[in-house]
């Protein structure tokens, strides 16, 4: 199948016309034509490599209510995405062979994303013992990321070790960073806003202190860290320390966090509710400073479907969690682009080459994610519209559930088409399957 | 009664008052005289009789009213006369209609009011349902040997079986018209205004 | 007013005014009378949704809600469909259907008389709601000391204790400061929120230094258990430094007033012979409670804003 993209606008520099045979890139440039090629007019659209996501939640096996493989690989192809990890806390954890493959495969037949599972570190996500690292690695799933992401691997003993078995997988521990002991009954963000609201505080400290503790861990034994989801300042300043000293440590951290504050409890709506909790000002400037920088590698979604029961409830009772597939690229052009912070390549760095390399995605081959757009490279990219701005309307998202923090809000970017592997699993702004 | 010049009207009435200053005052003392004759009736005399009487304003006119009524028949009878105020917010069935409002004093003699003569006072007497209210209030206030009804004006228009025993004067209107009484106490003036269109 | 009381901020000075004035011209109204009843609610019904047992709360406002004659249901989540999981939402929606105009909510979740009030079309009253709110407390806190003392402008207040977990003292906080008192926090720092800083009122650490200051002292309720959690080493050693004992109370000023808003844990926070003597308000706090609960179901259920 050949597939030629004209007058679109690579990284968002200048137009030109993108030719795609088998699967592949073979030429990027002026005026290229080919006889019976399918013909996508691009003009004025940017064009940047899929977008690689280090951190959903699919929900399947077991709540397939809030979302299944399938809805949440349309809801990522929707939003630009080639390629998402699927987190391991589904019902049954996602901590064997079998169960990682299962997804794995989940993910194929519904062949609208590369769906990569993430294996747990501890059996059931209990934190106590490790569970098969090496079979889930060695399984046609592959696994390279291992988290008990919703829990923090918070005995340091385990921690150790789990950092030091990965080392001969070529794995790598992405850590939820919260000292369970300083957030018991936690419900927002710790500071002015939850001593009025009456809601339990999830101090910055709790999260701070285990990136600390992680990054001298992983320094010490030589390991690859991952850490999910960053949501403070003082976490980029021990994340800046550690990289200058050279440890092996990246991050990672969420659009919502790029954009909103704990200013959203006010008015107790649960769809605020998320776990890290939506910080301060201070907060979302400095993760946007560090994602710029480089502090922070990549924007992961922590995608989080929830049932509507679990969201339209007293704050205290629900779910945290909040969707993220569809407006991540828009909420970083609003908060990165926008600004000024990050260019079009800053974007493809932070969200499809970056994230791609922690996982290992990125590697040669057909199957590979994360690579440039470049002759022989897999056709694996997007087109964005920068320009229209829209409302985000809940119930026109492609995912199963609603809980979408976005809602009434104007966002810049649109995604008109995705291809993975030259197949277009996105055109016009329609799923294609 | 010989009709007499209009006195001069006070610098303060409005042009459109239908009673002045001097006009309430004289109606005021008027009804002061019946309510001496009537009780003088009732009881073995005049005195006794206002004995037995206790004035009880409906807030907010009312209040004031049956204070200067109270103290007239005092100047004219030579015997002290009880003095109240019950407020009916509480008991009006139109909150629905009318959204709340702040609460005034209620406030009974010493005593209270069982077994006694209670002339309710108010400034304007129209649909009734004031009165009726005043009526449901003094029910949880006491017993009193018999209830009366006196009020500054009779306007007309009654929704309710209810009349007045004592009335300063009749003024007849149409519905679009709104009466004011205004009150020295209460509005700085002594005087009875019609207006054009529903209050 | 607003059509829901959610939180002391929902009144302004004015409204926080009417309220007060209303409950001292029922209490007039009422003094004395045989008949302590007002028609005034008839035809209207209040529902009393409880999900935390609080049976003095509970009894306070179905006492006012009866003298105002409304109807009154009691709705509480033990033993109903609520502990077979039914929830919030369609418990209120079960409640507008059958007709309530007033939901009177009491719940251990913070925001949740938030999040009922976006479900139902009467009005919502907080009744206490987790370690946010409990609006009619801090108003019946309010009537009492500007019956006792004339005035809230300018009152100094002591508020000593929990204040961490308590609701009684986010509402006072705010409402006292919107009527011009003085507030004083008074609590060993781990019982205070981080934040307590953005708060209108002034912190201390050491109730000695507050006591001869203060025109009120307001003991919030402290539980033992707290010591679990090391909130503080021993009740002996909170009691010791900041619980309101004889020789304490000899350091208040002629006219200042004790206040607690029950329950009570003698010789914890407050000793016997301070919450039973002539400064003590709180038998009063607890009439009160019914005035000011009579005025604020007025004030919301009488009718349409005026």
């Amino acid at each position: 199948m050949t597939l030629l993209i004209t007058g679109a606008r690579p990284y968002g520099e200048d137009a030109a016309d993108i030719l795609v045979e088998d699967g592949r890139i073979v030429a990027i440039g002026e005026d290229l034509a080919a006889t019976g090629a399918e013909v996508v007019r691009a003009a004025g659209l940017v064009a940047l490599p899929g977008l690689v996501d280090l951190h959903t939640h699919l929900r399947e096996p077991g709540r397939e209510d809030a979302e299944t493989v399938e809805t949440g690989s349309r809801a990522a192809a929707l939003g630009g995405y080639t390629a998402v990890h699927a987190m391991a806390n589904t019902d049954p954890v996602a901590d064997t062979a079998g169960v990682v493959e299962q997804v794995w495969r989940l993910g194929q037949q519904a062949g609208l994303v590369d769906v990569v599972p993430v294996g747990a570190v501890t059996v059931g996500l209990a934190g106590e013992r490790l569970a098969e690292l090496g079979a889930m690695a060695d399984s046609a799933a592959r696994v390279r990321v291992f988290s008990d992401d919703g829990h923090c691997v918070a005995d340091p003993a385990l921690m150790r070790r789990a950092l030091e078995y990965v080392k001969a997988l070529d794995g790598v521990v992405a850590q939820h960073a919260e000292e369970p002991r300083l957030t018991v009954g936690a419900q927002m963000h710790e500071g002015d806003r939850s001593a009025r609201l009456g809601l339990t505080g999830w101090p910055a400290a709790a999260e701070e202190a285990i990136i600390a503790r992680d990054v001298l861990l992983a320094d010490h034994v030589g390991a690859r860290l991952h850490v999910c989801h960053v949501s403070t300042a003082g976490s980029v300043e021990i994340l800046r320390w550690a990289k200058s000293r050279g440890v092996q440590v990246t991050a990672e951290v969420t659009p919502h966090h790029l954009l909103l504050t704990d200013e959203c409890a006010e008015g107790y709506d649960p769809v605020f509710k998320v776990n890290p909790p939506l910080r301060t000002d201070t907060d979302v400037q400095a993760v946007r400073l560090g994602l710029a920088e480089g502090v922070i590698d990549a924007v992961a979604t922590d995608h989080a479907p929830h049932a509507v029961e679990d969201k339209e409830t007293e704050w205290a009772s629900a779910r945290p969690g909040m969707l993220g597939l569809e407006q991540a690229l828009s909420v970083v052009v609003a908060t990165m682009v926008e600004t000024g912070l990050l260019d079009w390549r800053g974007v493809a760095d932070r969200m499809s080459a970056r994230p791609a390399a922690i996982g290992r995605l990125d590697g040669g081959g057909l199957h590979a994610h994360g690579r440039p757009l470049a002759p022989g490279e897999p056709a694996n990219l997007l087109l964005v519209d920068p320009g229209t701005r829209a409302v985000v309307d809940p119930a026109a998202l492609a995912s199963r559930s609603r809980n979408s923090p976005y809602a009434g809000r104007e966002l810049p970017g649109r995604v008109v088409a995705t291809f993975l592997r030259g197949v277009p699993t996105v055109l016009d702004g329609k799923a294609q399957k | 009664m010989a009709r007499q010049p209009e006195p001069a009207r006070s610098d303060l009435s409005s042009p459109s008052a239908v009673l002045s200053a001097a006009d309430v005052t004289r109606v005021v003392d008027r009804m002061a005289h019946q309510l001496i004759e009537k009780c003088a009736g009732a009881g073995d005399d005049a005195a006794g009789g206002l004995a037995d009487l206790v004035l009880v304003g409906i807030p907010t006119r009312g209040a004031p009213l049956a204070r200067r009524l109270a103290a007239r028949v005092e100047a004219f009878a030579g015997s002290p006369v009880d003095v109240g105020a019950v407020d009916i917010t509480l008991y009006r069935d139109d909150l629905r209609m009318r959204g709340v409002r702040a609460l005034e004093e209620t406030l009974l003699p010493e005593g209270g009011i069982d077994g006694r003569l209670v002339v309710l006072v108010d400034d304007v007497l129209y649909s009734g349902r004031s009165v009726r209210a005043a009526l449901d209030a003094l029910r949880d206030l006491g017993r009193p040997r018999a209830v009366q009804l006196a009020v500054l004006v009779d306007r007309g228009h009654r929704e309710l079986p209810i009349r007045a025993d004592y009335v300063g004067k009749n003024l007849p209107t149409s519905r679009n018209q709104s009466v004011r009484v205004r009150l020295a106490e209460v509005d700085g003036v002594d005087e009875v205004v019609v207006t054009e269109g529903e209050q | 007013m607003k059509r829901h009381l959610l939180e002391a901020a929902d009144l302004d000075r004015a409204d926080a005014t009417l309220v007060l004035d209303t409950a001292a011209q029922i209490d007039q109204a009422l003094a004395g009378r045989e008949v302590k009843k007002l028609p005034t609610l008839r035809g209207r019904t209040v529902v009393n949704l409880f999900y935390e047992d609080s049976t003095r709360t509970r009894i306070s406002f179905e006492l006012a809600a009866k003298r105002l004659s409304a109807d009154v249901l009691n709705f509480s989540a033990k033993g109903s469909s609520v502990s077979k999981g039914e929830s919030l939402k369609d418990t209120a929606l079960t409640l507008e259907a059958m007709g309530s105009d007033a939901i009177v909510v009491r719940h251990s979740a913070s925001g949740a008389p938030h999040r009922l009030a976006n479900w139902v079309r009467g009005s919502v009253v907080n009744a206490g709601d987790g370690t946010h709110e409990h609006p009619t407390q801090a108003l019946l806190d309010a009537y009492t000391i500007r019956h006792r003392l004339g005035r809230l402008e300018g009152v100094r207040v002591a508020v000593v204790g929990d204040v961490l977990h308590s609701r009684v003292a986010r509402s006072n906080v705010r409402l006292l400061h919107t009527l011009g008192a003085e507030v004083t926090l008074v609590a060993p720092p781990t019982l205070l929120p981080v934040g307590v800083g953005s708060w209108p009122a002034e912190v201390s650490y050491d109730l000695d230094v507050v006591l001869p200051k203060a025109d009120v002292v307001m003991m919030l309720r402290v539980q033992a258990e707290r010591m679990n959690a090391s909130y503080f080493p021993s009740a002996r050693e909170y009691s010791r430094r900041y619980g309101l004992d004889a020789r304490r109370m000899g350091a208040l000023g002629d006219e200042a007033i004790v206040m607690h808003p029950g329950p009570m844990n003698r010789g914890m926070e407050i000793a016997a012979e301070v919450a039973d003597s002539v400064r003590s308000t709180i038998v009063e706090q607890v009439g009160n409670g019914v005035s000011v609960r009579m005025a604020v179901l007025y004030l919301l259920l009488g009718g349409a804003p005026s």
